[in-house]
Formats: structure tokens, sequence, C-alpha cells
């Protein structure tokens, strides 16, 4: 029998979020909360009516907390802000990571991102898949920051 | 402080359950508190307390509980 070759390993993560509970922290916190939390692409990503807002930046919530569990920190997490959920032109979105969180894509040798957002009238969901390609390679520690490109 | 934290965690933790049953170590997050709104709590801390959480705290284990949190807000001076 001839050796096995090692592929790509797959890592997913989802996350639902309550469309409600982010409209409540607007009220609640306003620019705290939204600067805190989203970048200004993301912020202009999402503008319309109030509940269309809050739909989108709920399902962005959701992206970046199934980010945070296909990353898997052990300790510190990286902030909300380096987990940038990027709208392209045509509707679909990519992952984009920075600062720590990119360091953590690295270390776990995690080449490809794909994500897909979904909301409802009360709920967002969202749901990223990843290929690790092996933690510690060369190629994988070369990089510092980098757009995971995803589906929409 | 530590009824300033549960006040807090009242109004923003969105719990099942009464926040007086929850005990000083009991795990927030298993207590029902989603990651949402440890977000909502972090900011209602900040605001009661007159400090920010750097990012080097954003952990889960920093507001896993009563007195993690507690001990957070020590550590940042929060008095």
């Amino acid at each position: 029998m001839g050796s096995m070759s090692m592929g790509p390993t797959v890592r997913v993560g989802a996350d639902l979020v309550a469309v409600r509970s982010v409209a409540e922290s607007i009220a609640c916190f306003g620019d705290r909360y939204l600067h805190r939390i989203y970048t200004d692409h993301e912020l202009a990503s999402c503008v319309g009516s109030p509940s269309v807002t809050s739909a989108g930046l709920a399902a962005r919530f959701a992206a970046k907390e199934a980010t945070l569990k296909v990353l898997r920190p052990s300790g510190r997490r990286p902030d909300w802000l380096s987990i940038e959920v990027v709208r392209h032109a045509e509707g679909w979105c990519s992952m984009s990571l920075h600062g720590y969180a990119a360091t953590l894509a690295a270390e776990a040798g995690i080449h490809d991102v794909a994500v897909s957002l979904t909301h409802e009238e009360n709920v967002a969901a969202a749901v990223v898949v990843a290929l690790c390609f092996g933690a510690g390679s060369s190629e994988a520690q070369s990089v510092e920051e980098f757009e995971l490109i995803g589906v929409g | 402080m530590d009824e300033k934290i549960r006040t807090v965690l009242s109004e923003h933790g969105r719990f099942p359950v009464d926040v007086a049953s929850i005990g000083d170590d009991e795990d927030l997050f298993d207590a029902g508190m989603t990651s949402h709104a440890s977000v909502n709590v972090m900011l209602a801390l900040e605001e009661e307390f007159d400090l920010e959480f750097p990012e080097i705290m954003l952990r889960k284990s920093t507001f896993e509980s009563v007195a993690a949190i507690r001990a957070a807000l020590v550590e940042l001076g929060a008095a």
C-alpha cells in the first residue's frame, strides 16, 4: 500500500444572533457599540432603515463569532475590528483578517475561508468554513495580513 | 463593586434566570449569557466604572464569572 498524502483539514464555525439584541445595543450604547465592534466598511454596508441596519450588523456579528470558532483562540481573543466582513459590489461577502486574527489564522495554517450570511426578520446567522493546510508551514508563517475570499 | 457588577449583568446579560441566583464563581456563559450580550456587559461595565477594557483582556475568561469580572475591574483600577 502506498502512503496517504495529507490534504487540508476543514474547520467550520456557525453563529446565530437575535436582530433585536443588536437594535437594543445600538439604542443603548450608540457609537460606542458600533465603532467598537464594526469597521467603517461594515457600517457603510448596512445603511438603510433601522431594521435593515440591525439585521445586517447582526449577520456580521454572527460572522465574527463564527470566525472565532474557526480560529479557536485558547486565551486572548482578537478584537472584533480585526475580523471584518467585506461586501463586494456584486453582493457576495468575504472575510478579511487583520492583526491578531490574521496571526491566529497563519498559526493554524488557514489559507482559505468561505463565509455565508443570512438574516430574517428576527434572527441573523453566519457560517464560516476554513481550509487548514497544517499549522507551522512556512507559507502559513509568512502570512501576516491577508484577505480570505469566501462565498457570500 | 459586586452589587454594581450584578446590576450590570441583570440589565445587559440577558440571562434566563435571576442574576441573584448565579454564584460568584458560576460560569456566566453556561448560565445563558450569549457572546453578543457579553459585549453589552463589557460596554456597560466601562460606563459604570469609567474605564475601558484593553484588547489584551478581551478573552472569554474575563467575563466568565462575577469573580472574574471583579478581578478584571480591580486590575484596571476600578474603585
